[in-house]
């Protein structure tokens, strides 16, 4: 945020106009306190439910919503969908949270590079991105995800490897337009060195878009790894996440909807908030769109 | 164009070069690397494994051994499946069909609706219709595809019992009727991420169309509003919706994949799943670098479709 705050009066940052344009996104406020009420549902909710999230009862097996306690109903092994929706939002949101500084931090350095030296290394590394990209992520995901150990970390590492293309080409982009502003050149003429112009002169000021992506690619995560867990080859049970919730909850969609609905709307509304987040940061920050 | 014909196909086989290194890697670099799924064998001893690399090849340097891959995948020799022994290509060609039949259906559905969406929303701009239209392509764009498909089976297959479950077609009857019957509540679920990503960029490029000169030329010469719009905005809209179409490929092919496995559609990424439970690996590789080639394919195609409708791009 160094760029931004250089920009703005240092002391009075919630006035700059970034800020003011944010606020007066409706939709990005919504994403924001959507996160929020579910972040702290997911940090506090299970403290203050009656039932563990990993308790097992057989005899409350698959009971409908609010039956006595079980807010959001059971399982099919009868434990609680509500203490388990929360502790689920822990796992899937700080996977896809690790899984955007990752990915981020990837795309970012490839782009940089890129975009800075260009030449055949940039044009190599560039072509790298495209030949990622003409995989069906899924695919790449699944191949992976079933040939390593599926470890809350090494899903996070999965994920990123298969979302860094679009912030490296974003960053490339950007950078490839910097670098031959005079601000570069005079860094050039004082003899800083590469690596220092690239990092601590270029990269600032193309903070904005990565800001932008990286929040999208938060959604993007959330997504990947519900799918593959979903599918059983992401988190595995019992530590539950969004995903492996509702792995096997076709089955029962007839006899127990819930436990397909429930889940799936969390995904859905913490997905659609960082989206709308996203948005707004992308008008706040005038980041062009050449997304959508 | 002869030029740019050869630029953009020398592009391409690039990007294949490069594709066909990253499926190798993929391959090898994953713990046990080909052979993986025989070391979990009882009846494998190291021995048996160590002779097994000596008689594949294994032990070879790994460019050796890339190029090898690489030339019997020229020749179309991708391996047999584990499962059966049966040719890769042949299995993949036996799934081919039911997956280009899904996207299909729904890249029609999606460019029909969305194409409507995106010019009535840059029309009527900042409308009451333009908003609910963004909000809902973000919203839709956040829904996860399995989810909705599974929300679409219990609504219209298990309380409304109006569609089938799942399957592309009932065992015993192969009329078109039935297929069709199948194939409703799969593309509509597939279409709409894309319903959304077309009315987006369909809106911004009508708002790019309209803004041109020779929209003003039009409506200085007193054509009807709608025809300006429907034959000089439109038409110029569009031609960057062919590209589009080209970058959009890997995204609904991923969908295809996502909405077969919820609906046990025969194509593959069911195919995808059901080889990753086997541990069938030359498949699931094979599966890996078609679907690769396919997208570079697209992408190639959408290029020279540009190409032949714009002259302008044959010029740049």
């Amino acid at each position: 945020m160094t760029a931004l705050a250089a920009n703005a009066e240092p002391s009075r940052w919630w006035r700059s106009r970034t800020v003011r344009r944010f606020t007066s996104h409706h939709l990005a406020l919504l994403g924001v306190a959507m996160i929020t009420l579910l972040t702290l549902a997911c940090v506090f909710g299970p403290h203050l439910l009656p039932y563990d999230s990993l308790y097992i009862d057989l005899r409350a097996r698959f009971s409908p919503p609010l039956t006595g306690d079980h807010y959001l109903g059971t399982d099919p092994l009868g434990r609680d969908v509500a203490a388990r929706l929360f502790m689920a939002g822990r796992t899937s949101m700080l996977v896809a949270f690790f899984a955007m500084l990752l990915s981020t931090l990837i795309g970012t350095l490839v782009g940089v590079i890129a975009g800075y030296r260009g030449g055949w290394i940039g044009a190599a590394l560039m072509r790298t991105v495209d030949g990622f990209l003409s995989f069906p992520s899924i695919f790449l995901l699944l191949a992976l995800a079933a040939a390593l150990k599926p470890s809350p970390a090494m899903v996070t590492v999965i994920v990123a490897i298969t979302s860094w293309m679009e912030v490296a080409r974003i960053v490339e982009a950007e950078v490839r337009s910097l670098r031959e502003r005079e601000f570069v050149l005079a860094g050039r003429m004082v003899g800083l060195s590469g690596t220092h112009i690239m990092f601590r002169e270029i990269l600032p000021n193309a903070m904005g878009p990565i800001i932008v992506a990286a929040t999208l690619t938060v959604a993007r995560a959330i997504l990947l790894e519900a799918y593959i867990s979903f599918l059983g080859y992401g988190i595995q049970p019992p530590l539950p996440s969004w995903g492996n919730m509702l792995e096997g909850a076709q089955q029962y969609l007839d006899s127990a909807p819930w436990l397909a609905i429930i889940p799936g709307a969390a995904i859905t509304i913490a997905v659609t908030s960082f989206n709308f987040i996203g948005d707004g940061l992308r008008d706040a920050l005038d980041v062009r769109d050449d997304r959508v | 164009m002869r030029g740019f014909l050869l630029n953009r196909l020398s592009q391409s086989l690039i990007l294949l070069l490069i594709v066909s290194v990253i499926g190798f890697l993929v391959l090898n670099l994953l713990p046990g690397g080909p052979l993986a799924q025989f070391g979990l064998d009882p009846g494998m001893t190291q021995d048996d494994l160590d002779r097994l690399k000596e008689q594949l090849g294994l032990n070879r340097p790994l460019l050796m051994q890339y190029l090898d891959w690489a030339w019997r995948l020229l020749q179309g020799d991708w391996g047999h499946s584990f499962r059966d022994g049966a040719p890769v290509l042949a299995v993949i060609g036996r799934h081919v069909f039911a997956t280009l039949l899904l996207m299909g259906t729904s890249t029609a559905i999606a460019i029909a609706i969305g194409t409507w969406i995106g010019i009535r929303g840059a029309t009527h701009r900042y409308s009451m219709f333009d908003h609910v239209a963004t909000v809902g392509a973000m919203v839709a764009l956040s829904i996860p595809t399995f989810w909705f498909g599974l929300v679409g089976i219990y609504i219209f297959s298990l309380r409304l019992g109006w569609l089938p479950a799942g399957n592309m077609y009932t065992i015993g009857d192969g009329s078109v009727l039935n297929y069709l019957h199948h194939l409703i509540l799969p593309s509509i679920v597939l279409s709409l991420v894309h319903v959304a990503i077309w009315s987006r960029y369909m809106r911004t490029a009508t708002l790019d169309a309209i803004s041109q000169d020779f929209v003003k030329t039009a409506r200085a010469k007193g054509l009807s509003e709608r025809r300006v719009i429907m034959k000089h905005v439109v038409g110029n809209a569009l031609l960057p919706m062919i590209t589009l179409a080209g970058v959009q490929l890997p995204s609904i092919l991923t969908g295809a994949l996502v909405t077969e496995t919820v609906f046990t559609w025969p194509g593959m990424g069911r195919l995808f799943l059901d080889s990753l439970g086997y541990s069938d690996y030359p498949v699931v590789m094979g599966l890996l670098m078609f679907s690769a080639i396919l997208v570079i394919l697209g992408n190639l195609i959408a290029d020279i479709a540009v190409a032949i409708v714009d002259p302008r791009i044959r010029l740049g």
